[in-house]
């Protein structure tokens, strides 16, 4: 899932300003299942919002939608009896493409509530991590489903580099050493032969070096 | 502050579970014990029940002070419901800091269904803090 | 004899002698100054000088840049190239520019990540990795090609080319067969992280012989003199990839002379390697305290020089 998190209340106090009615809206999607902008999270942020003006002496006026997904425009389009003249913005709890989506579908001021980090997965409860770096050409099959290109912090596809210790990363301690994970993996299928090939450079043209993506499906798209 | 001719006098909710503080208060009753009549009781399954919404709706209704009353940690009838609300009032507080009231005025307590004494003092420890504290910050005066 | 890139580096190593190379940080300013006193002070004691990238991932002079103000002192550089700031194209790029200046060794290394830099904000470019730069060096040199497969068609630049091994990370076991990898790719010589923990150092030079590797590139042994018991106690705990044996903290922590005793130590460490079969050389790291390395060089009995023949 896409996984963020909630920007912290001040700053979005700040990037509200003087408003007195705004939309908050959440997404059912990713953004629920890593506790950050679902149906509970909108409904705590508009509370501590409204708490936070009225102790400004300020009145603010929140209505709560929380859409199925903010990715779609069909669920999109749900906001639409929401978006009155009076509302001054629509303050998203969805990760950087719902709110892009509001902002192109609707007239209005979008601000994001959340910042998104990562793709990743959950852990366990309440602790969720990165796995996949979106490089266009997937190699885990290389890597005994491990992946080098955002685990390891360097992208190294040959590795490990000289500052894996114990298994941990350089940077961090509490980042485990991908090439080494991967080396106790295939060791484990007796695969080791594959870290002998050399892995050529990558074609990051596939990533979003070579320009923002897009994925179509001819297939599906029926006039 | 209240005005001169009415002194101010905390509003304080807490949220109480069935098993432990909701019985507590139950035997302070039974005993005959002073406790403040500021402190309205809600009555829950389980402080496990707590919501972060809920608490925030307290304050953002007029309450003054709010505490959660469940099971001493290890005899949640539910096993962990005590724990997940200790996590959920922390959490709060700090929210509470954020928001400009204060996460002083919510507090979470442990105490067994025995301990009707017990129940009394918390009521009454916790009104006198918030007396000290004053009105809820988002309170208008004379309100 | 056809030479590979014609170093005074690659000659010595060819004609069996046991090389002396040194290490110098370039300055944080724009002044050549600090370099050409050291490239002075040290050109008669060790064959070639490594110039660092940006090295902990501190803006530092340019490598290359400081390699051609120790051309002009009269002593050889060796560039040293990580991937963390630069893609494909600038890299070969400034591999055609140093060759044009002069330089004709090349240390192929991944870089310290920028975390531990004073610009940990900066975006890290890690195009290609250490191993991927070393083929694509060799192949600027053997093919005449750039990486994309584009014919050179005169003067392709023809590099002797290092890369860094470091038998004190993990996995142990995997060290040695990424040595193979480096060399497989086109590495000429290796210069190793600077070696405390002689035991690991004996394993893996073990695991190294057999598997000929010493045959077929020529392997430097780093060393670092230790200054005092806090810069060995710090290098123990607090730099990746390095192990220091709490024998070698004691030494100095009981020391009546910190550094006396640093560059003893140092000075038996390279007397021993010298009797290790598959060591070349040994590369003297001893950065913010380049002016002991004459007296090392002297004291392990490798002073003077040789000439190329």
């Amino acid at each position: 899932m896409i996984v963020a998190e909630a920007k912290p209340l001040a700053e979005i106090a700040e990037l509200l300003g003087e408003v007195r009615k705004i939309l908050v809206v959440g997404c059912g999607g990713c953004v629920t299942v890593c506790l950050a902008g679902g149906e509970k999270e909108v409904g705590i942020m508009a509370a501590a919002l409204r708490m936070m003006y009225k102790k400004k002496g300020k009145e603010l006026e929140t209505i709560e939608v929380t859409l199925t997904r903010q990715c779609d425009p069909e669920y999109v389009q749900m906001l639409e009896k929401y978006i009155t003249e009076d509302v001054d913005c629509i303050l998203s709890l969805a990760c950087g493409v719902g709110v892009q989506f509001l902002a192109e579908r609707y007239n209005k001021w979008v601000i994001p509530a959340l910042n998104t980090k990562f793709a990743g997965g959950t852990i366990e409860h309440g602790v969720w991590e990165e796995r996949c770096g979106l490089c266009g050409e997937c190699i885990l099959h290389k890597t005994g489903g491990i992946c080098p290109i955002i685990r390891c912090s360097k992208s190294i596809l040959n590795g490990p580099c000289g500052g894996s210790q114990n298994g941990r990363c350089e940077v961090n301690k509490d980042i485990p050493c991908a090439w080494q994970l991967i080396y106790d993996r295939l060791k484990a299928l007796n695969k080791l032969e594959l870290l002998l090939e050399i892995q050529p450079p990558k074609d990051w043209s596939k990533a979003r070096d070579g320009g923002p993506r897009k994925v179509v499906r001819e297939d599906v798209r029926i006039e | 502050m209240g005005n001169s001719s009415t002194p101010f006098e905390p509003k304080i909710i807490a949220f109480c579970c069935y098993y432990c503080a909701y019985a507590a208060a139950d035997l302070a009753g039974s005993m005959r014990l002073q406790y403040p009549a500021n402190v309205r009781l809600i009555e829950m399954p389980c402080t496990g029940k707590t919501d972060v919404r809920v608490l925030l709706e307290a304050f953002e209704n007029g309450a003054d002070g709010v505490y959660v009353a469940g099971c001493l940690e290890g005899d949640c009838h539910f096993l962990k419901g005590n724990i997940r609300a200790k996590k959920r009032v922390q959490y709060a507080k700090r929210l509470l800091d954020e928001i400009g009231i204060g996460g002083e005025r919510l507090e979470m307590f442990n105490l067994s269904g025995s301990m009707g004494p017990r129940f009394a003092e918390i009521a009454q420890e916790f009104t006198e803090k918030i007396r000290k504290l004053g009105p809820n910050p988002l309170k208008k005066p004379n309100a | 004899m056809s030479w590979k890139a014609g170093s005074k580096l690659e000659k010595l190593l060819s004609q069996g002698h046991f090389v002396v190379t040194g290490e110098v940080g370039p300055p944080k300013h724009a002044s050549p100054d600090g370099i050409l006193h050291h490239a002075e002070l040290l050109k008669d004691y060790v064959d070639a000088i490594n110039l660092t990238d940006n090295q902990t991932a501190i803006v530092r002079m340019s490598s290359i840049a400081a390699g051609v103000h120790v051309l002009r002192a009269g002593c050889e550089p060796i560039i040293q190239m990580t991937v963390r700031d630069r893609n494909r194209i600038a890299l070969q790029s400034d591999l055609l520019g140093a060759y044009s200046l002069g330089i004709r060794n090349v240390l192929c290394l991944s870089g310290d990540h920028q975390s531990f830099g004073n610009h940990p904000t900066a975006k890290n470019v890690h195009d290609i990795d250490s191993i991927q730069l070393i083929r694509i060096v060799k192949d600027l040199r053997d093919e005449k090609r750039f990486a994309c497969g584009e014919e050179i068609k005169e003067h392709e630049p023809r590099f002797f080319i290092g890369a860094a091994a470091n038998p004190f990370a993990d996995p142990f076991e995997f060290r040695v067969l990424r040595l193979e990898k480096k060399i497989n790719a086109g590495a000429d010589f290796i210069q190793t992280q600077c070696i405390f923990d002689m035991e690991r150092f004996e394993r893996f030079m073990a695991m190294v012989r057999e598997r000929g590797l010493h045959k077929k590139a020529y392997i430097l042994a780093g060393v670092t003199p230790l200054k005092s018991a806090r810069a060995a106690r710090y290098m123990q705990q607090s730099v990746a990839g390095m192990i220091v044996p709490e024998e070698i903290v004691n030494r100095m922590e009981k020391a009546k002379d910190p550094k006396a005793e640093g560059v003893a130590i140092c000075v038996e460490q390279i007397k021993h390697l010298r009797t290790i079969e598959g060591v070349a050389g040994v590369h003297i790291m001893a950065i913010m305290w380049e002016d002991i390395i004459p007296t090392i060089v002297k004291e392990a009995g490798l002073y003077p020089r040789p000439q190329v023949e």
